[in-house]
């Protein structure tokens, strides 16, 4: 992982967020955050009457002035929030854009004629177009690679600065414009037309530029604004109240307890929150198409996950022959030696290893094969396939397969062999114990038979174990998906502890289990590469497509995983959670926070007509404008407090709902009643120390 | 406060918690249809009017059918009682209600409020009594009923949009439940002694030879629906603290659980119909919790009394011989005890039903029945409309805090988003909106200022407790206003109208949205809808967000006057 740690006060964000906290206060943009935009016409409406009460000389508008400049800092400071949050991305985007700087591109007219090639600019390339890219080339767009193997240097948008391989055909063939070719030739049949390339994407996203409020996000600013016409009405009734009661309250007073009650610490953090999120996902190395994926990523309920390259290492070891009898061991050995020579696959190359270890046999290579009766020089590789689930390799009379057990023993029946009666059962014992049976058969003329089993062994990631332990406290139950047969997935299930398994999983499969989990009321995430997840990746709520993947599957999933690691899937769902998180806890501070503000404005505003309600008064604070004033920075002063807090997110340690719920409530709800009463005493006292008041 | 005192607290409790469960499962069996042995006579209502029993409603037309169903019985009673003085059964002779009057009368019945700005023996004729007002007395109690299992019915099932049938619903809830229960309770209290009959009123002649008319009619059956269908309209003035309505402390017990059983009830069938047992249970709770300290809080203030009484020697200690404490305003015959239960009980449920005068209550004491009806009048409530409006806050609550748990909201499986939170909100807003403005109102215009008879703290505790009482549909009143001016009766009779309608509309389209959800299986993830936990969270949210929407119009009535009398000064 190659997570870009950046401090959360740097300066040059800094003093940009500054500026731009004034650029924001044009009301257009203030009016998408109904609780800020009230403040805002506090402020005027209070700088109004302070303008009215000098020019007609009216005394004691120092009180007044003071309170105007705090509610002027409560709308910059909640603008500041935002232009903080947005500021990181920011700097990450002027970085992107050097990558997407001007390239000119080498266009073929015909893809299949290489040599005469048209220098044309990038930004001139529409969809369907193909170039050629030679070492030092930077990729002029988003592409699939449709001839030539390459190694590629992506670390203008991953930040990893090991090469990668591109090569046409199979599932890493998407190419990213602004990435550079070191080695060899690519040409690309480019995918994205200018300005929609995944570089433009991701600058949009992380700028915040195509930014659209997210469901819980409305969801919660609708509260927000009904909480703030409650108070709106309580604060507006409230002179008519104070009319009858022989004593009207000042203007400025009345905004300052309506600023003081509304929901401005959520209202004012509210969007930062949102854009830290996503900015959370980015230092993951992770690129969320859309704030609505992250915040559904909190809500999953179910973890696809494949087996392959995520719960175990991605190679099967071959660690034993099984012979069948009548045939001897090193008989089995040297057939499957030879029938994986051409197999390049991990398990190929380690039964090669395995048979040269245990019985010296030479790794022989197509080339320096001698021309033997029984190993001639044509050498035909069967490759594997999904439809007939096995390789082998065809020599002149001789055919060897290995694959599946049915598969194989299919093979071997209609090819006039029969299967001896042990072969089942050894081939259950490996899979019982969680390790993978390759039957190895051969058909010298028209008579096949079985010659036995290769063990191969599935190696589980360490610390696995651990992490769905996690995802289990949190409700979220994982599934394995695998190939192996019902036996073998059940063992290294059980090794890895995964909740379940869907074993012998097809693509349709796949698609078919989300659909089932979806119906059930349930939220699936899944990570997919290859063309045929893609599918299942739109179908899922969240799905995550690796970067070395294939384009189709990019398109599909609304997040890419940089780092092409299918376990971050637990990352990206703590992040969700902590975003939704931060957001009802400092809701749930904000409207605690509004007992203490009562309990300080309430006697201030009727010190003259009531003085009996000083018993409220429990602060014993000051005087009636101290008070007021205090009440006022706080309010203040706690959104640059917080702002911290909102970036980084509340700490999630993976429990239950309900231990995170009394957690939460304790530190936010029983702290956002109690915290005020200080901070707002402390300020009083503070005030009365600079003579302020 | 003695031990009697309490004991009498404890045993009304008991009898609550009691008949919670056997009456729940009562009512989840009327309202699914399998309490049938009154089939017969609910075929042949459907059939005389027309009504389709199989067709399942969208929340549309629910809501259209239970809207048409009130205006409609509303303009029949305005219509009724503007022609009282032509209509049978009227032995006094009785006139016409005037038109502002009549407008009001039949918005509160209608609305479930039963705020009476007139004396009912010098005002209504047994007629009126009979065939209007009683019949709202169980048509808006059932009606409220209808709009509980319709939002129940959205949040357990999943139907797109389809929430039952009103007209049924209608007909089961006054059939099997109200009908019956009421001719129970209307015995026991003839048992002990409330009246029923229609002569004509009693003229007696007192020791001091004095001429004294003693009204009479049919009290006993009004009382019984009164209390059940927390309507609270009293057939005299005086309200239950007439002896021929509440004729003893044992009468006034049962009328204090039949407030309280049907909508303490609702949460045992909610909590069935959701197949959580445990979180109708943990609405119980927290309505028990809310109930308890606003009794305790009454209880201890009017036991306290005044401490300027106190001051010049008054003797407000209770002993045996006296009854000390504060007993203005109170029947001698129920004592503090059970006057401050019973104030809190009637304030807690949407009734109004009294047995003694709240205004006549110390500061504190008559600060608990006022909070009672701002919170929502969802301790446990009207009949139905109390179960709604804590599902509500229950929503809320689920919202707020079940974004903390990092998810998005869920109740019961069912995601709380936008249009959920939007319809929550609107609910929410319009009981502050009602009580604000019109008691700001009120206390700024003339119109508003002529009807107030005191001044000061507690003049603004009237204003406010009387659109308090409309907007909350509870009907009882804080006296001291005189509220049948046309003004009053107008603005008044609009508030009850819009205190009722304007949620009910925003929680049945709640209910319908709820239904169209998909239901999410509950995992540790989920955030916890049972237990102390949640019973402490939605008990702070509903006091947070009812105190704050208050407190600043609290603070100059009630509370200065209550520190005011801490300093020796009255109002």
């Amino acid at each position: 992982m190659t997570s870009k740690k950046r401090p959360l006060f740097d300066k040059p964000i800094v003093l940009r967020a500054i500026r731009e906290s004034f650029g924001k206060l044009s009301p257009r943009h203030m009016v998408r955050n109904p609780v800020m935009f009230v403040v805002l016409l506090g402020s005027v409406l209070t700088t109004v009457v302070l303008i009215i009460d000098a020019v007609a000389h009216r005394g004691g508008s120092g009180f007044t002035i003071q309170i105007a400049i705090w509610l002027w800092f409560t709308v910059l400071f909640a603008n500041f929030a935002e232009a903080m949050a947005e500021g990181r991305g920011k700097a990450q985007a002027d970085s992107l854009r050097k990558a997407r700087t001007e390239t000119h591109a080498k266009k073929l007219e015909d893809p299949a004629d290489h040599l005469s090639s048209e220098l044309v600019s990038g930004t001139s390339l529409r969809s369907g177009d193909f170039v050629i890219c030679t070492p030092g080339d930077i990729i002029p767009g988003d592409g699939e690679v449709t001839e030539g193997v390459a190694s590629v240097d992506e670390s203008a948008i991953t930040g990893e600065s090991a090469p990668v391989i591109r090569e046409a055909g199979g599932d890493r063939s998407a190419v990213t414009g602004g990435t550079k070719v070191l080695s060899d030739f690519l040409v690309i049949r480019i995918t994205a037309n200018p300005g929609e390339t995944f570089i433009d994407r991701m600058i949009a996203l992380v700028e915040g530029a195509s930014r659209q409020k997210t469901p819980n996000e409305i969801a919660l600013t609708i509260l927000l604004s009904g909480l703030t016409i409650i108070f709106l009405l309580a604060v507006a009734t409230l002179q008519p109240f104070a009319i009858y009661s022989g004593g009207s309250v000042a203007l400025p007073v009345l905004v300052a307890l309506l600023v003081c009650l509304i929901p401005t610490t959520i209202g004012g953090l509210l969007s930062a929150i949102g854009i830290a999120g996503m900015d959370r996902m980015i230092q993951q190395n992770v690129i969320a198409m859309s704030g609505r994926a992250v915040e559904a990523a909190g809500d999953v309920n179910t973890l696809l996950l494949d087996k392959t390259g995520t719960i175990t290492l991605g190679n099967r070891q071959a660690v034993e022959f099984v012979p069948v009898a009548g045939v001897t061991l090193e008989e089995l050995a040297d057939r499957a030696q030879l029938a994986s020579l051409p197999d390049e696959t991990p398990e190929g190359r380690s039964i090669v290893v395995l048979a040269k270890t245990q019985f010296g046999l030479r790794g022989r290579s197509l080339a320096d094969d001698g021309g033997t009766p029984e190993r001639p020089h044509e050498m035909e590789f069967v490759p594997f396939s999904a439809s007939t689930r096995m390789s082998g390799v065809n020599m002149g009379g001789l055919q060897l397969r290995k694959g599946a057990g049915d598969s194989v023993a299919k093979w071997v029946r209609e090819n006039g062999g029969s299967i001896p009666p042990e072969l089942q059962g050894q081939v259950e014992r490996i899979a019982k114990i969680g390790g993978t049976p390759l039957v190895v058969a051969e058909c010298v003329g028209a008579k096949a038979r079985t010659l036995g089993v290769v063990y191969l062994k599935d190696v589980v990631k360490g610390g696995m174990r651990e992490r769905f332990d996690r995802l289990r406290a949190m409700g979220i139950r994982t599934i394995m998906i695998t190939g192996d047969n019902p036996l073998t997935a059940a063992a290294i299930a059980q090794e890895a502890g995964v909740d379940d398994f869907l074993a012998e999983a097809k693509p349709e499969d796949k698609m078919a289990l989300i659909r089932r989990e979806q119906s059930g009321g349930k939220l699936v995430a899944m990570t997919g590469d290859g063309t045929n997840d893609a599918p299942a990746l739109a179908q899922a709520d969240v799905g995550v497509s690796m970067n070395s993947g294939t384009q189709a599957a990019k398109e599909a999933g609304n997040m890419v995983d940089l780092d092409s690691n299918p376990t971050k899937l637990i990352e990206i769902v703590e992040i969700g959670k902590q975003l939704l998180m931060t957001r009802g806890s400092l809701t749930t501070f904000s409207i605690a926070n509004d007992v203490a503000k009562y309990f300080a404005i309430i006697p201030a505003m009727f010190a003259v007509t009531y003085p009996a309600l000083n018993a409220l008064n429990v602060m014993r604070l000051h005087s009636p404008q101290s008070a007021i004033l205090a009440s006022v920075i706080f309010n203040a002063l706690i959104i640059i407090a917080l702002i911290p807090l909102a970036l980084r997110g509340v700490r999630y340690r993976p429990a239950s709902a309900a231990v995170i719920l009394r957690r939460n409530l304790l530190i936010y709800g029983v702290g956002g009643l109690v915290v005020p009463f200080v901070g707002i005493k402390l300020l009083d006292v503070l005030l009365v120390l600079t003579r302020l008041v | 406060m003695t031990a009697n005192g309490w004991f009498q607290i404890a045993l009304f409790s008991a009898l609550v918690l009691a008949l919670t469960k056997p009456l729940g499962i009562y009512i989840l069996r009327v309202f699914d249809g399998t309490a049938g042995w009154l089939r017969p006579i609910e075929r042949v209502i459907y059939k005389a009017s027309g009504v389709d029993p199989a067709e399942n409603q969208h929340w549309t037309r629910y809501a259209a059918s239970l809207m048409f169903f009130s205006l409609a019985s509303m303009l029949l009673t305005y219509v009724a009682l503007r022609l009282q003085h032509v209509l049978p059964l009227n032995p006094q002779h009785l006139a016409a209600v005037t038109d502002h009057q009549s407008f009001e009368t039949a918005a509160s019945f209608t609305s479930n409020t039963d705020w009476q700005s007139y004396a009912g023996e010098s005002t209504m004729s047994y007629f009126s009594q009979m065939t209007q007002l009683a019949f709202h007395n169980f048509a808006s109690a059932a009606v409220g009923m209808c709009g509980a299992i319709a939002l129940a019915r959205g949040i357990a099932q999943r139907s797109a949009g389809k929430l039952g049938n009103f007209w049924v619903d209608l007909v089961r809830g006054m059939l099997y439940l109200l009908l019956p229960l009421s001719i129970v309770m209307a015995l026991a209290l003839v048992q002990q002694g409330a009246i029923q009959n229609f002569s004509a009123y009693l003229t007696a002649s007192t020791l001091e030879g004095a001429k004294q008319v003693i009204a009479m009619g049919p009290v006993a059956s009004q009382e019984a629906i009164k209390q059940l269908g927390t309507n609270g309209g009293g057939f005299f003035n005086a309200n239950s603290s007439h002896p021929f309505e509440n004729p003893t402390p044992l009468a006034n017990l049962w009328q204090m659980v039949a407030i309280f059983a049907i909508p303490a009830a609702l949460t045992y069938t909610f909590g069935r119909m959701v197949k959580n047992a445990k979180h109708g249970w943990a609405l119980w709770a927290a309505m028990f919790v809310l109930f308890a300290v606003g009794t305790t809080a009454a209880y201890w203030a009017e036991a306290r009394g005044n401490p300027i009484h106190a001051a010049r020697g008054v003797d407000v200690d209770e002993s045996a011989t006296n009854y000390g404490g504060n007993m203005e305003g109170k029947e001698a015959r129920f004592g503090i005890a059970s006057s401050a239960l019973f104030a809190t009980v009637t304030t807690d449920a949407s009734c109004g039903a009294v047995n003694s005068m709240h205004d006549s209550f110390t500061p504190i004491g008559g600060m608990v029945p006022l909070v009672n009806i701002q919170l929502g009048e969802l301790i446990f409530g009207g009949v139905g409309s109390g179960l709604y409006g804590m599902l509500i806050m229950v929503v809320l609550t689920v919202f707020i805090a079940g974004l903390m748990v990092g998810r998005t909201p869920e109740y019961l499986g069912k995601k709380i988003q936008a249009p959920e939170v939007q319809m929550a909100m609107l609910y929410v807003l319009a009981l502050p909106a009602l009580i604000l403005l019109g008691a700001a109102a009120s206390v700024v215009l003339p119109d508003g200022l002529k009807g107030l008879n005191n001044s000061g703290p507690h003049g603004l505790s009237e204003v406010l407790y009387a659109f308090s009482s409309a907007a909350g549909n509870n009907g009882s009143a804080f006296a001291g206003l005189t509220g049948s001016s046309y003004y009053y009766n107008t603005l008044v009779g609009i508030t009850m109208l819009f205190g009722r309608f304007a949620l009910v509309v925003p929680m049945i389209a709640l209910g319908g949205f709820l239904s169209a959800k998909k239901i999410a299986p509950p995992s540790t993830g989920t955030f916890p809808v049972t237990g102390p936990l949640f019973v402490t969270l939605l008990i702070g949210v509903i006091v947070i967000v009812g105190a704050l929407t208050f407190f600043p119009a609290l603070a100059l009535g009630p509370i200065v006057e209550h520190l005011s009398m801490l300093a020796g000064r009255v109002f």
